[in-house]
């Protein structure tokens, strides 16, 4: 394997799945610590129709109109678990799984019937990620980096995924104290005039547009393993917020790179010709971690309470 | 359309189409004891899970040289990647700091995360009979045989048959407990039979539902019935009907729309039906509700006034 073509099949992929894993972790940390992880697997599956409408709508993938769409259709989908919830008297679970498969459904129809499907999106898409769209063909080398017209053609994806990432990072750092207080006691919240509504708005609309940058990278039913298992990971290895959030984004981009490592380059070192899933490797690699996290913490709490026993 | 829905569309399709009404009916009543016992996410987790079992099956058994799309082989896969996610589960949910529902998300993630690489891996091999593997995340009736079929109608009429000998006991078990506990009943062993049900009747629609979409037939058609009615006897038997006619409905659907996978087109009919009952229901749709918070509204207005005038 030449540098040239890791720069052209690998880079772009290789971004894709660490800045993505970094953009939901980011927000994932604080859906974990309201207990509503799987919120975040609502809006995952919620933003695919408001994807497909608003390419259907603007006939192109821009950011823009992609991630209006995304984040309309996320606040329905959430306004809608609470309304079904109240009034047909059905308990969160069973709400958000009735919304889900419904909105998801809807994208898949909206795809298949409006013949978005041949352009850029497809339901393949939807269910595995597309890494394979992010490649830089006219990179030949190092010098490609500082080459006008090579970097022209540097995936769009890429920047996309990076722009959400920056964002994420800063409006997590920005409303630290807003996100943490409203997360850990909503009342609290609201008597320190740390107005909860608000924060819990930004993190939703943070939520979905991190769920269209994971989007590309895994497609939208492997996003909650994003959202989910490194934040998880990090609450077993600290006790502190403040450290919680970079270790999980630290754990993020590691499981990215080991797991697309695994996928792309290792069958192709030993000569094997498989072509592996990234996305699905990825979310497998940062599912494992946290198996391996949880067990040891089980084995911690298990011999401290022997230990305890034995003491006392 | 109209041919598909008054089984006038040839002998396979009307026996595939029976089948399927036939899994509705059994999501119906099975849904709706699931959905009083507060386990909806159950019915999620266990049809995710059984993906990778289904997955590895088939590529063992087509590596064996065994036909590897016996519903034998597949469906003790799959039996037996549900048990260990389900054991996983358990455990996840008893180590210290980890919440259930983010418990809950990384199981998901894990077995679709494995399902989606291991089949990414049978993709490339030179192994026949995986063509439209993937249609099990979305479900596909397109190719299924009489035989399936009938299989699929056995299955569902199985279900129906436990579910009404035990009507009592699992009554017992979703309303109280406690006094099931009390009068004698073995509640575990009920527990599991609920949950053994789940998995064959997932196993049984994979093919129709798909993996993803499963849920919606377990917690629609019972959140739709409970809108309706108050009886847990009539909510079994229009939970029943309603599924049998979503996926009756929904099969015509995608029998008639070129491309439309069968999972979605159930699943959107089913939540026009629910939505219908949402707004309509008497006295818990949203419109007499807001007729009888309207008359209250008036009353008191009309008691005020009518106080005013009688006062000295």
């Amino acid at each position: 394997m030449t540098l040239a073509e890791f720069l052209q099949l690998d880079l772009g992929p290789l971004l894709l799945v660490v800045l993505a894993g970094v953009a939901c972790a980011l927000p994932g940390n604080f859906l974990l610590l309201k207990r509503a992880s799987l919120v975040g697997d609502t809006i995952a599956h919620a933003v695919l129709p408001g994807i497909v409408v608003a390419f259907i709508l603007t006939g192109t993938t821009a950011p823009a109109p992609i991630m209006i769409g995304a984040v309309v259709a996320a606040l329905c989908a959430t306004l809608l678990v609470n309304l079904i919830a109240h009034t047909a008297r059905l308990e969160q679970g069973a709400s958000m799984a009735l919304v889900f498969t419904s909105f998801f459904s809807l994208g898949v129809v909206l795809l298949e019937v409006s013949g978005a499907r041949a352009v850029h999106i497809d339901t393949e898409h939807a269910l595995m990620g597309a890494v394979e769209n992010a490649l830089w063909l006219s990179a030949t080398g190092l010098t490609s980096f500082v080459d006008g017209a090579a970097l022209a053609s540097f995936p769009t994806s890429v920047l996309r995924v990076a722009a959400v990432a920056m964002l994420a990072a800063v409006i997590v750092s920005l409303l630290f104290k807003e996100l943490k207080v409203t997360a850990f006691d909503p009342a609290f919240a609201s008597v320190a005039g740390l107005r909860p509504h608000l924060a819990d708005g930004v993190l939703l609309v943070l939520a979905a547009v991190a769920a269209v940058a994971a989007f590309d990278a895994v497609g939208a039913i492997l996003t909650i393993a994003l959202f989910v298992c490194p934040p998880a990971t990090a609450r077993l290895l600290t006790d502190r917020l403040e450290r919680q959030v970079p270790i999980s984004a630290a754990i993020a981009a590691t499981t990215g790179v080991v797991g697309y490592a695994m996928a792309a380059l290792l069958p192709r070192l030993f000569g094997f010709d498989l072509a592996v899933n990234a996305g699905g490797m990825v979310a497998l690699v940062s599912s494992i971690f946290l198996l391996i996290v949880a067990w040891k913490a089980r084995r911690r709490a298990a011999s401290a309470g022997r230990l305890a026993k034995r003491d006392g | 359309m109209l041919d598909a829905l008054v089984f006038q569309a040839g002998y396979t399709a009307s026996v595939v189409s029976l089948g399927v009404i036939g899994l509705g009916c059994a999501g119906g009543i099975l849904g709706t004891f699931i959905l009083l016992r507060g386990r909806a996410l159950a019915a999620d987790a266990v049809a995710h899970a059984s993906l990778p079992g289904f997955a590895i099956a088939f590529l063992v058994a087509a590596l064996l040289g065994m036909q590897g799309k016996s519903l034998l082989v597949l469906g003790t896969g799959a039996v037996v990647a549900t048990v260990i996610a389900l054991a996983t589960l358990q455990r996840l949910e008893a180590t210290p700091h980890l919440r259930p529902d983010a418990a809950i998300g990384v199981v998901l993630a894990a077995s679709y995360a494995l399902g989606i690489v291991v089949l990414s891996i049978v993709q490339t091999l030179p192994v026949g009979g995986q063509a439209g593997l993937t249609s099990y995340l979305l479900g596909s009736t397109a190719g299924m045989l009489a035989r399936e079929a009938w299989t699929n109608l056995g299955v569902a009429s199985a279900i129906a048959v436990v579910v009404l000998v035990l009507y009592k006991e699992f009554a017992a078990l979703t309303f109280d407990i406690r006094h099931a506990r009390l009068i004698g009943l073995p509640v575990a062993l009920l527990d599991g039979l609920l949950l053994a049900m789940l998995l064959v009747l997932a196993i049984a629609a994979l093919q129709s539902v798909g993996a993803i979409l499963f849920v919606a037939l377990i917690v629609i058609p019972a959140a739709a019935a409970r809108l309706w009615v108050t009886r847990l006897s009539s909510m079994v038997l229009l939970a029943a009907v309603i599924g049998a006619v979503g996926c009756h409905v929904g099969v015509a659907l995608s029998a008639t729309v070129a491309r439309l996978p069968t999972g979605p087109a159930i699943v959107l009919t089913l939540a026009t039906i629910f939505a219908l009952s949402l707004l309509l229901a008497p006295r818990r749709g949203l419109i007499a509700r807001m007729g009888a918070a309207r008359r209250s509204a008036a009353g008191l207005r009309a008691a005020l006034a009518a106080g005013q005038r009688t006062r000295p």
